[in-house]
């Protein structure tokens, strides 16, 4: 009889549990992420994680990124620019304050400013802030930024999350404690877990709907899986293992989310490195790539193939896939033009992800094709960082370029690739001084013809937005026109 | 010593856990051969529109996630991981059979206590933990996780071989070796090592299936035999997320490994009962 007892409040409890945390679930949002930031500051660091929490959640610029890519104002509510280009004049927000009760004001933004362009400068993006000449607090709610030549693209640079807005006393310890002026505050973040953000009472704009947002970092895609299916999880919006987004599509629990993203997916080369500094070397690895079979291979058919380093959504879109195509016999003769008709061994080093891993092997089967042995090593981020990103230790690599239009990066002369072209710096020089929109799409065309050319990397497709969510929660960005996972118009369906 | 009992052959046939993992793990040895020669695939040609077909007659275990034949990615599976866990197993003999040796002929002293305390302290981490730490350390790939899975297997044949050395130590035949005047060397490269060999190959049996279990999940963790070359833990890695949709491509390497690892676990079952004169004396 007291066992039955015990089973019976066992239930009960189990009950009472459970609507406790449907509950729950109205005010709050769970969100997956499969890498965990390494600090949480956004003017100090490189990583896409680390907008993905606080982007338009803790911290603003003084402009954002909408949900479909279109800049719109953030901290600086309207702006006027002078007839030269040089003076943009931004006039901010009243009211705003930060997290810990401090006052934003103009020379907040004079302070952000300065601080991510100057020499000691951590900024991950510095060149966002090249072309600024001075920044200078008008009255508390003006500031005026003088730029050293015209930029066509400055209000698109400001929106980056490179560029938020941070206070002078907090921009020490925003790694660990970030404070902004964003309509989520930060709580806690429990290392290797979790981060919690939680609904600023002070914010300044129109509050959001979820009162806390959890992400939570679940790097394994099986447990990825399984936490969604519990509904441990609400949303996952780059779920990692598109093999299961079928089983997705096939319960109503959900709703499958697939959009694109700024990602342009690339066979990295080192063009600085024999003998890949030879065009035709280059050209052959392209040709030697099926990438149909590579998206249906590495990504079950969601991705779109591209010829260049641009993302296909985007207007000045060129397709260059055809320059580029597959075409194995040509890279043989290609090959054998450039004295390898022996064949090369080269090593191809993976960063994590499976688009990476998976894309690899098929990538080196499609090389061997015609030749050329690529062994493959497999990196964890850190390694990948040091070895291939920043000391340039590496033949042939495979990662995906998550920042918005940035071809830009071509014309840096130590990026990981090592490309080298006056000719390009030329049209991105040309490419800055424009602010017609008509023309800078031209101009963004042949930068993209540009490194089509060269064949600076073999280009292989535009990493799509796989997303999963709750069915009943609303609001999510469909597409990533940058790293973000902005939860100010998140909701759940009554 | 060797007339308390005899080697027919039909004994070891008649022993059921000898005959079902000889033949178990003949069919995985077997594959693992034939793969050296032949395939029913190329696995490294990739041909992705044929990806996750069911069986079928061209496929006859169906083909992956790249389009493998799954058949082929088992037999040169089946090759990584016998390789990997006969050459440690290899390497753990050659070097902890010597040192059990050497610790019983000086045992009391010294060596004795180093070499012992050496072993206790490999021991004294789990085998897979220390495969991970090595292979972490060292990068990944089938010579590191060689070395990994052939340092834990050290201890184990130190401690069998100066435990089976020491009782042979006291006995007559060592004692009339020592009068005739052969050294520690020569009685135990002559006396002691053919009369522990039997305790040797069974326990060589029995780790040969833990480097297997070991090769397995150092691939399934990403740090064993990397790709192209096909690995059971890897392919169970790969096809995890791929469960609900092939549920085929975990369960066919999945069952490979239990089974390989069961023959040899058997096939050490059933040798040490047919060559321990004690369980001689058991069965009469």
């Amino acid at each position: 009889m007291s066992k039955r007892f015990a089973i019976g409040a066992a239930a009960a409890a189990l009950l009472l549990g459970s609507t406790a945390l449907a509950g729950a679930q109205e005010t709050g949002a769970t969100i997956g992420m499969q890498l965990e930031p390494p600090n949480l500051d956004p003017t100090a660091g490189a990583a896409a994680a680390i907008d993905e929490v606080v982007y338009a959640n803790v911290f603003e610029g003084l402009t954002r990124f909408a949900a479909d890519g279109t800049i719109v104002p953030a901290l600086a509510r309207e702006w006027s620019i002078s007839d030269d280009g040089l003076t943009y004049t931004f006039t901010l927000a009243d009211d705003v304050t930060f997290h810990d009760g401090s006052a934003f004001d103009a020379e907040d933004v004079v302070f952000s400013l300065t601080r991510a362009m100057a020499e000691e400068s951590t900024n991950a993006q510095k060149v966002l802030f090249e072309d600024i000449a001075s920044v200078e607090a008008i009255d508390p709610a003006t500031v005026e930024v003088t730029l050293s030549e015209p930029n066509g693209s400055f209000l698109f640079n400001m929106a980056w999350g490179d560029a938020v807005i941070v206070a002078e006393e907090s921009a020490g310890s925003n790694a660990t404690n970030p404070v902004g002026t964003g309509p989520f505050r930060f709580e806690n973040w429990v290392q290797g877990d979790s981060v919690t953000l939680a609904r600023s009472d002070t914010y300044w704009g129109e509050p959001p709907a979820l009162e806390t947002v959890t992400f939570k970092f679940i790097a394994d895609p099986t447990a990825a899986f399984a936490a969604m299916m519990a509904g441990d999880i609400d949303a996952f919006p780059n779920f990692p293992a598109p093999e299961n987004l079928v089983q997705f599509e096939a319960d109503p629990r959900f709703a499958v989310i697939i959009g694109s993203t700024e990602g342009e997916t690339v066979l990295g080369i080192n063009n600085s490195k024999a003998p890949f500094d030879d065009v035709r070397v280059r050209e052959a690895i392209a040709h030697a790539i099926d990438r149909q079979a590579l998206i249906d291979g590495a990504l079950f058919g969601y991705g779109t193939p591209i010829g260049s380093h641009f993302a296909p959504h985007h207007p000045a879109y060129l397709d260059l896939t055809e320059q580029s195509n597959y075409d194995p016999e040509r890279s043989r003769t290609l090959l054998e033009e450039a004295g390898l008709s022996d064949g090369i061994s080269v090593t191809l080093k993976l960063p994590p992800p499976s688009y990476a891993r998976r894309g690899g092997e098929i990538v080196a089967s499609q090389l061997r094709e015609v030749g050329i042995n690529a062994e493959i090593v497999t990196l964890e981020w850190a390694q990948w960082l040091e070895q291939v990103f920043t000391n340039a230790d590496f033949d042939l690599t495979i990662v995906s370029h998550t920042e918005p239009l940035d071809i830009n990066i071509y014309a840096r002369d130590d990026y990981y690739f090592r490309y080298q072209s006056d000719q390009f710096k030329a049209i991105m020089a040309e490419l800055d001084e424009t602010s017609d929109e008509a023309a800078r799409n031209e101009i963004l065309k042949r930068a993209q013809q540009q490194i089509a050319d060269d064949y600076v990397n073999a280009f292989l497709f535009q990493l799509p937005k796989t997303g999963v969510a709750d069915a009943r929660l609303k609001g999510l960005w469909e597409n990533a026109p940058t790293q973000a996972n902005d939860m100010t118009g998140v909701y759940w369906e009554e | 010593m060797s007339g308390a009992y005899s080697h027919r052959p039909r004994r070891y046939l008649r022993n059921p856990s000898f005959l079902l993992g000889a033949i178990l793990t003949a069919i995985f040895v077997g594959l693992a051969l034939v793969s050296l020669f032949w395939t029913p695939a190329d696995i490294a040609r990739l041909n992705v529109s044929a990806r996750l077909l069911p069986p079928s007659p061209q496929n006859w275990l169906g083909t992956d996630h790249y389009g493998r034949d799954l058949l082929s990615m088992i037999m040169v599976g089946a090759r990584t991981s016998i390789a990997v866990a006969l050459i440690a197993v290899g390497v753990g003999m050659v070097i902890g059979v010597p040192l059990g040796l050497w610790a019983a002929a000086r045992r009391g002293g010294w060596i004795d206590e180093l070499i012992m305390r050496f072993n206790d302290l490999v021991f004294a981490f789990p085998a897979l933990l220390l495969a991970i730490m090595i292979t972490a350390v060292f990068g990944p790939g089938a010579v590191n996780a060689i070395v990994a899975i052939g340092i834990f297997n050290i201890p184990v044949f130190a401690r069998l071989s100066r435990a089976g050395a020491l009782s042979l130590w006291t006995r007559d035949f060592i004692m009339a070796a020592r009068v005739a005047g052969k050294g520690a060397v020569r009685i135990s490269y002559e006396h002691i090592l053919p009369n522990i060999a039997n305790l040797l190959i069974v326990q060589a049996t029995i780790q040969f299936s833990l480097g297997i279990l070991a090769e397995a999940g150092l691939s399934y963790v990403g740090l064993g035999a990397q790709p192209p070359l096909a690995s059971w833990g890897r392919m169970l890695a790969d096809s995890q997320t791929m469960i609900a949709l092939a549920p085929q491509l975990a369960l066919i390497p999945g069952l490979a490994i239990v089974l390989t690892v069961l023959g040899l676990n058997l096939l050490g079952d059933g040798l040490r009962d047919l060559t321990d004169p004690r369980m001689e004396a058991v069965r009469r």
